[in-house]
């Protein structure tokens, strides 16, 4: 629409900020929650302005922990959520653009086949297999592991396919340039297709960061030591308490501290990110 | 710098289509060929197996005194120029030039040498540390082309490398290829389907069709004497008129060809002349005038000083001795 109508601009101005509200709301709330002792949001009547208690809550939350609900201190948690978001995405971007650039690059006998074997796993995810992959990874002792924690969720149907449609908008003349200035096929790979889809790289990484760091259902079967337990799993451990009230001013500044490192990531990758999505030009 | 001998040379793809057959062309030594033709002839498949990228089905590629059929297109000792330029996005122009020298471990003095060396010829000086979406069309071209200089290759391949850049630019890179090649006496294999090109840059001409070669030959041998209606239609510009002999009886030879060539600047305004043409559409070109026109119902085309009187029809004669006669099956020339 190229109109320019005031009453226009103004509805749209509205329903846009109608959507920030209605989006933002929860975490106000939950921010809001986070700086109330327990009983000032358990009288009945929620607060929507932030009391007083911020640093002695934050601060309890990442010393301590709520011992009652057995998890550790959030650090520890943080650092098992990082370590598991990181593996995951680092060792998702690594394999699947490896095997994009099998796909695209090589002729080898059964290509397509791989191609769609690879592709049909996408009709298969985590919650589906979750029994087997389970029984596989307690056979490799790998429960209460990092390697646990990531490993199964590495493969990824999703990004090998994102990076071959990358790599089949590269024009043929610049591979045949390649060959002719003599690199060869890893020279290839690593001199002109990794800086090429850098912003590809860098769009996935958020997307797979926070894919990891969200890891809910795959952390809770598998770790059984605190020492693993990682921050979303381990905030519905907290929601839990076993006897007495939950303690929602701490489980509402965990979710808090939670959200700290995805968005820093979005944040910072901001600007590759959107480059990568829109980006055409190659 | 080297000859390359092509000999019996064709490819046939994969589901049996052929695309190039029985192709031999001896190029000398610092020889400058255009292998010229309309689209689909076989002109780019036959360079890319010069340059090894394609595979060669039949017979052999010479490269100085090596066969290089199996050899990878690196260790040709070519460079090619490409139609879309293909540089390398992300890199700068320095890092452009140097990268095929870099991938075969010349030593980095060397490199630099040569780096700058090319971006003197090229007067690409200035944009050295640029990336190439920051340069202009016609910059990239030079780029593409110090490319190919750094490897001081036996031979440059051009693949059609003027025909993304406007008309007028293509005119004075045209002729910076030339003054270049003059230079440089590198062998060169130019591919365009542009005649004017063609004429204009090679030493020998090759005009392909349909996979075959039609003729080899300097420009003006081409252009004075075409082997075949193909090339006759192909080479000169405006096109020559090729007439059925029936329709101009009068014409010196014509009884005895099927077809007569005769080019529209060979045709001159006559009173008494043989040709009666009926003029329809005018082209003014500004210098000349094109005048096309039926004659028995064939289709004419005249080239006249633009100053000269028109009418609804004009008698004509021909230039004395530039007939060109063809025969009617074959489509070779006959005289």
């Amino acid at each position: 629409m190229i109109e320019n109508r005031p009453g226009l601009n103004l509805l749209a101005h509205l329903v846009l900020m109608l959507g920030v509200v209605i989006v933002a709301l929860p975490v106000w709330v939950a921010f809001v929650a986070s700086t109330h002792t327990a009983t000032d949001f358990m009288s009945g009547t929620i607060p929507l302005w932030p009391g007083p208690y911020l640093l002695e809550n934050y601060s309890r939350m990442l010393d301590a922990g709520v011992s009652t609900s057995g998890t550790p201190p959030v650090g520890t948690m943080m650092l098992n959520s990082l370590i598991m978001a990181l593996l995951i995405a680092c060792g998702k971007i690594a394999i699947s653009i490896t095997s994009a650039f099998a796909i695209v690059y090589f002729r080898f006998p059964f290509r397509n086949l791989a191609f769609w074997c690879i592709f049909i796993t996408l009709m298969l995810p985590v919650e589906v297999r979750i029994v087997p992959t389970f029984q596989v990874v307690a056979d490799l002792g790998m429960l209460n592991s990092y390697a646990g924690l990531s490993v199964p969720l590495i493969a990824s149907a999703t990004a090998t396919f994102l990076f071959r449609q990358v790599f089949l908008t590269i024009p043929d003349e610049l591979t045949e340039a390649a060959r002719i200035d003599g690199a060869g096929p890893m020279k290839f790979f690593r001199d002109i297709l990794i800086p090429l889809s850098r912003t590809n790289i860098a769009a996935l990484f958020v997307i797979l960061f926070i894919y990891g760091w969200n890891q809910y259902l795959w952390p809770l079967l598998i770790t059984t030591s605190s020492d693993y337990y990682t921050i979303v799993a381990g905030i519905k451990r907290m929601a839990d308490a076993v006897d007495g009230l939950p303690q929602w001013h701490l489980v509402m500044a965990t979710a808090m501290l939670a959200m700290i490192p995805p968005v820093a990531v979005v944040i910072g990758m901001q600007r590759l990110f959107v480059k990568g999505l829109v980006e055409t030009e190659k | 710098m080297a000859s390359i001998i092509l000999d019996k040379v064709g490819k046939i793809y994969a589901g049996g289509t052929r695309a190039v057959g029985d192709v031999s062309i001896d190029i000398a030594d610092g020889e400058f060929i255009v292998l010229v033709g309309p689209s689909g002839c076989g002109k780019s498949t036959l360079l890319r197996m010069v340059a090894g990228l394609e595979s060669i089905s039949e017979g052999t590629v010479r490269i100085g005194d090596r066969v290089v059929n199996e050899v990878e297109p690196a260790d040709r000792d070519i460079a090619m120029v490409f139609q879309n330029y293909a540089l390398y996005p992300h890199m700068s122009v320095r890092q452009n030039l140097a990268y095929g020298l870099k991938n075969r471990g010349t030593p980095r003095a060397d490199i630099d040498r040569r780096v700058a060396q090319a971006a003197e010829i090229l007067q690409i000086g200035p944009y050295l540390d640029r990336k190439p979406r920051a340069l202009s069309g016609g910059q990239r071209q030079r780029v593409a082309m110090g490319r190919a200089i750094v490897r001081e290759p036996a031979a440059f391949l051009f693949d059609e490398p003027l025909s993304n850049l406007d008309a007028k630019l293509r005119v004075t890179m045209r002729l910076e290829i030339k003054e270049l090649q003059r230079r440089l006496r590198t062998t060169s294999i130019y591919v365009t389907h542009d005649q004017l090109e063609a004429m204009t840059l090679a030493d020998r001409l090759v005009v392909l069709n349909g996979g075959r070669i039609e003729q080899i030959g300097t420009p003006l041998e081409v252009y004075r004497k075409p082997a075949s209606v193909f090339v006759a239609g192909f080479i000169g510009s405006p096109a020559m008129n090729l007439i059925p002999s029936r329709a101009v009886p009068h014409l010196p030879g014509s009884a005895h060809a099927g077809i007569v060539g005769i080019r529209p600047e060979d045709l001159s305004v006559a009173p008494d002349g043989p040709i009666l043409m009926q003029v329809g559409a005018v082209e003014e070109l500004g210098a000349q005038r094109l005048v096309h026109g039926h004659v028995e119902g064939e289709a004419l085309t005249l080239a006249m000083p633009s100053d000269a009187l028109l009418s609804d029809s004009l008698r004509l004669t021909c230039r004395p001795g530039s007939l060109h006669l063809f025969d009617a099956n074959s489509g070779q020339r006959i005289g």
